[in-house]
C-alpha cells in the first residue's frame, strides 16, 4: 500500500517535472517566434512587457484567461469545450516516453516510438471534433482539411520511422539514441536523410505549421477549426499547437540527431545537446514561417501522397537491402540482430 | 436518395483577405467554387454626388479617397479632365512632376499589391519588406504636400507647390538610438530629388530580392500558374484595363498609346504577359516597378537641369501669391473669388483618362457653365476587374479565390466611389 502510494507520488512529481518546464518552454517558443520571425521581417517584435519583452507570454496568459469562453448558440457544447481538452492531452502525454539523457526517461518502454506515433495522432482528433462541434462552414472546412492531412502525412511519417527502427533495431527511444553513439557521422541523419526530411516536413504538416497551415490559413478560412474559440479555450488550442512543435523537434533530435549524444566523440554528452539540439529544430518552424508562401490544400495532398510516400517506400526498401547484405559503414551495426 | 445541395459560405465582409469591405457569396461544392457573387457598395461615400454640390477644387480631395493606395493620380485623371475643359497651359516643370508622382505612386500601389498579394497567399514577410520601402515614398508624399496619403497636391493649371530642397528627418527618441536615426537620415541630407534617386538606385536590387523570395518559389508558383486564366479576347469584352489587360497579352497603356503630360518623352517598356493567370500578372506588375523607377530617373536628370514655374499664372484658376495680394487689388480679388466661388467652367463635357496604377481610371464631366460640374463620373478601374470575379473564380478552390482577389488588386474605395 505504502510503496505504491510512494510511487503514485513519485511519478506525480516526475510528470510536474516534465510538464511544467515545457508549459514554460512553450510560453517562450512564442515570445521567440515573434521575435525571430519579426527580426527576419525588419521589425522588433515585442518589447514593452518586461526586460526587453521578455513578460510578454504572461500577458498574453493573463489576457486570454480572463476572457469569456464564448459557446456558439448552435455548437455541440460538449464535444465543443473537449475538443481543447482532447488536442491538448496526447501533445503532454507523448513526452512520457521521452529520453532528455541516458536513462532520463519517464516511462522506459519498448514500443516509444508506436507510443509516440499514436499520441501524436490522436491529437488530429481534438482539431477536427471542434471544427465538427462549432457548426460554423468556416471551421467545418478547416476541420475537413485537417483531417485529409493527417491521413496523407501520417503514413509518410510511419514509414520515416520504420526506418529508423530498422537501422536502430529497437522501437524504444533510448535505444534508438544509443545505436546512434560515435560522434556526428553516426547519427542516422546521415543514412537515412531521404527519411529524415521527410519526416520533419511530414511534422511541420501534422502540426500544422506555415506552409502546411490551411486547417487554419489565416487569409482563407481565418481561423479554420479553432475559429469560433475564445479566451482559454483558444489559449488550449495554442498550447497543443506549440507543444506539438516541440514534440516533432525532439522526436527529429532523438531519431535523426543523436538525441543527447555530443556530435564530436571526444566532448562529452549531455542533456545539454538534447536541448540545443531541439531548439535548432524548432528554430526551422519558424523560418519557414517567415519565408514560405502557402501551400493549397490540395497540393498538400499531392505532395504527401505522390512525393513523400513512394520516396520513405523506396528508401525503406534500400535500408532493407544494406543490412540485409551488411552494405556501407551504418547498416553492419544491427546485423547481428538482422543477420 | 438525399439530395445533395452546394453549400453557400459569405466571404466577407469582415475576412482578412476581403481587402476592405468585399463581401463574396460563395457557392461551394467542398472546396470548389461554383459560383462567386460579389457584394459590393460597403464602402460607398458618394463621391460623384458630393462632387457635384462643391466648386471644381475642393472635389480633388475626394479623389485622394477613391482609390487610397495610389491618391495621386486619382487627383491626376480628376484635375485632366478640368483642364481638358478649361484650356488651361500647364507649366512643363509640373508636367514632369506630376509624371515622377505619377510613377511614385505607381510603384507605391505595386508595393501594396504585392504585399497584400503575398499576404493573401501566405507570404507574410513580403508585406513587412514592402511597406519598408513603402515608407521611403510616404516621407517624399509628406515632404511635397504635407500629407502622407490623402495629399491634394494636383491642382488645375498644375501642382500646389515646388518640391521641396530638404526632408524631414529621423529624430532621435526612446525607442530610436541616434545611431539609428542618423543610419536612416543618410539619404536624407540633400533635396527631394536626392533622396528620390538614392531610392531609384536601391529600389531595384530591392526587387530582385523579393523576386528571389517569390518568383521562383515552388510554392508561389504552385499557388499562381493557371490561376484565374483570362484570354485575350475575354479581358477586352470584360473591360479590363492596367496590368490585368497586359497580364492576358494585351499590349496596351495609356502612357503609350495616348499619351498625357510629358510621356511620350519618356523612355519606358511595357511589360506583357503571356497566359493571362495569376503570376503573369505577377510578373507583369514586377516589371511595371522596374519601368517606373527609370521614368522617375529621367525626371529627375529633367527637373534637376529645368527650374521654373509650377502653377499656371492664371489666376483665375490658381491663387496668386500672397505677396501680391498685399499691394495688388486684382490679386486679392481674385484670390477672393478663387475661394469663395471657385471657378466656372465653359459649358460642354470632357473625359480625360489616365494609366492609373490598376487600369484606366478615367473622369468624365459635364459642366453647365456654373462653378461646380453638373455632373462627374469616374471610371474606375477596379470596378471591371470585381465584375469579372465569378468568371475567374469558378471551378477553383477556395484558396485560388483569395489569389485571384489579390491578383485584381481590388481596393474597395473606387469600387464603392
Amino acid at each position: 500500500m505504502l510503496d505504491a502510494l510512494l510511487l503514485l507520488i513519485t511519478t506525480t512529481l516526475k510528470i510536474v517535472a516534465i510538464i511544467l518546464p515545457l508549459l514554460i518552454s512553450v510560453a517562450y517558443l512564442t515570445l521567440a517566434e515573434r521575435k525571430v520571425i519579426g527580426s527576419m521581417q525588419v521589425r522588433v517584435g515585442p518589447n514593452r512587457v518586461g526586460w526587453k519583452g521578455l513578460g510578454q507570454p504572461f500577458a498574453d496568459l493573463f489576457k486570454l484567461l480572463t476572457k469569456e469562453v464564448i459557446v456558439p448558440t448552435n455548437s455541440s457544447r460538449f464535444l465543443f469545450l473537449v475538443a481543447p481538452v482532447l488536442s491538448l492531452a496526447p501533445a503532454f502525454a507523448a513526452w512520457a516516453v521521452v529520453p532528455f539523457t541516458d536513462g532520463l526517461v519517464l516511462a522506459d518502454i519498448n514500443a516509444g516510438l508506436l507510443y509516440v506515433l499514436a499520441m501524436t495522432s490522436i491529437g488530429v482528433y481534438g482539431v477536427i471534433i471542434a471544427g465538427w462541434a462549432s457548426n460554423s462552414k468556416y471551421a467545418f472546412l478547416g476541420a475537413m482539411r485537417s483531417a485529409a492531412q493527417i491521413v496523407a502525412y501520417e503514413i509518410a511519417m510511419g514509414f520515416a520511422l520504420i526506418g529508423v527502427l530498422m537501422v536502430a533495431g529497437s522501437l524504444n527511444l533510448g535505444e534508438i539514441v544509443r545505436a546512434q553513439e560515435g560522434g556526428f557521422f553516426s547519427w542516422f541523419l546521415i543514412p537515412l536523410f531521404p527519411l529524415a526530411v521527410v519526416y520533419f516536413i511530414s511534422g511541420v504538416a501534422e502540426t500544422n505549421r506555415a506552409p502546411f497551415d490551411v486547417a487554419e490559413g489565416e487569409s482563407e478560412i481565418v481561423a479554420g477549426f479553432h475559429v469560433d474559440y475564445s479566451g482559454m479555450a483558444f489559449a488550449v488550442f495554442f498550447l497543443a499547437e506549440y507543444a506539438n512543435m516541440i514534440m516533432i523537434s525532439v522526436l527529429a533530435v532523438v531519431m535523426f540527431l543523436g538525441g543527447w549524444l555530443s556530435p564530436i566523440g571526444f566532448i562529452p554528452d549531455g542533456i545539454h545537446w538534447f536541448f540545443i539540439k531541439t531548439a535548432v529544430m524548432l528554430f526551422f518552424f519558424l523560418w519557414f514561417r517567415a519565408t514560405f508562401p502557402r501551400y493549397r490544400y490540395d497540393q498538400i495532398m499531392r505532395l504527401g501522397w505522390k512525393v513523400f510516400i513512394p520516396v520513405t517506400i523506396v528508401w525503406i526498401a534500400v535500408v532493407g537491402f544494406a543490412i540485409y547484405f551488411d552494405i556501407g559503414p551504418w547498416f553492419d551495426i544491427r546485423s547481428g540482430v538482422t543477420g | 436518395m438525399p439530395e445533395i445541395r452546394n453549400y453557400t459560405l459569405n466571404f466577407g465582409p469582415q475576412h482578412p483577405a476581403a481587402h476592405g469591405v468585399l463581401r463574396l457569396v460563395l457557392e461551394m461544392d467542398g472546396e470548389v467554387v461554383e459560383r462567386a457573387d460579389p457584394h459590393i457598395g460597403l464602402l460607398h461615400r458618394g463621391t460623384e454626388k458630393l462632387a457635384e454640390s462643391k466648386p471644381y477644387n475642393q472635389t480633388i480631395g475626394y479623389m485622394d479617397r477613391l482609390d487610397y493606395v495610389s491618391t495621386m493620380v486619382n487627383e491626376h485623371g480628376y484635375v485632366l479632365a478640368i483642364e481638358k475643359l478649361l484650356g488651361v497651359e500647364v507649366p512643363e516643370r509640373a508636367q514632369y512632376i506630376r509624371v515622377m508622382f505619377d510613377e511614385i505612386t505607381r510603384i507605391l500601389n505595386h508595393l501594396m499589391w504585392l504585399g497584400a498579394h503575398g499576404l493573401d497567399v501566405g507570404a507574410m514577410s513580403m508585406f513587412l519588406y514592402c511597406f519598408r520601402e513603402r515608407e521611403d515614398l510616404m516621407d517624399c508624399y509628406e515632404a511635397v504636400s504635407g500629407a502622407r496619403l490623402h495629399a491634394t497636391y494636383y491642382r488645375p493649371g498644375g501642382v500646389s507647390r515646388d518640391l521641396p530642397d530638404t526632408m524631414p528627418q529621423y529624430e532621435e527618441s526612446r525607442w530610436r538610438s541616434k545611431a539609428n536615426a542618423s543610419k536612416l537620415n543618410e539619404a536624407r541630407g540633400g533635396s527631394m530629388l536626392d533622396f528620390i534617386e538614392d531610392f531609384c538606385k536601391r529600389f531595384p536590387g530591392l526587387i530582385d530580392e523579393y523576386e528571389t523570395l517569390l518568383t521562383d518559389n515552388r510554392i508561389w508558383k504552385q499557388r499562381l500558374v493557371g490561376i484565374g486564366v483570362v484570354t485575350p479576347e475575354r479581358a477586352l469584352q470584360l473591360g479590363f484595363t492596367g496590368a490585368m489587360l497586359r497580364g492576358s497579352g494585351i499590349e496596351w497603356d495609356l502612357r503609350k498609346k495616348q499619351p498625357y503630360e510629358v510621356y511620350d518623352r519618356m523612355d519606358f517598356d511595357i511589360p506583357v504577359g503571356t497566359n493571362g493567370d495569376c503570376y503573369d500578372r505577377y510578373l507583369v506588375r514586377v516589371e511595371e516597378m522596374r519601368q517606373s523607377t527609370r521614368i522617375i530617373e529621367q525626371c529627375i536628370t529633367w527637373l534637376r537641369a529645368n527650374p521654373g514655374p509650377v502653377l499656371t499664372e492664371d489666376h483665375k484658376v490658381s491663387p496668386p501669391r500672397r505677396a501680391d495680394m498685399k499691394g495688388d487689388m486684382e490679386a486679392l480679388i481674385h484670390h477672393f473669388k478663387l475661394f469663395t466661388e471657385g471657378f466656372c467652367l465653359p459649358a460642354g463635357e470632357s473625359y480625360a483618362a489616365v494609366e492609373h496604377p490598376k487600369g484606366e481610371f478615367g473622369c468624365y464631366l459635364i459642366s453647365d457653365g456654373a462653378n461646380k460640374p453638373y455632373r462627374l463620373k469616374v471610371r474606375a478601374p477596379g470596378f471591371a476587374h470585381m465584375a469579372a470575379m465569378d468568371e475567374m473564380a469558378r471551378g477553383h478552390m477556395l484558396s485560388d479565390v483569395v489569389a485571384i482577389i489579390g491578383t485584381q488588386d481590388i481596393v474597395f474605395g473606387e469600387v464603392d466611389r
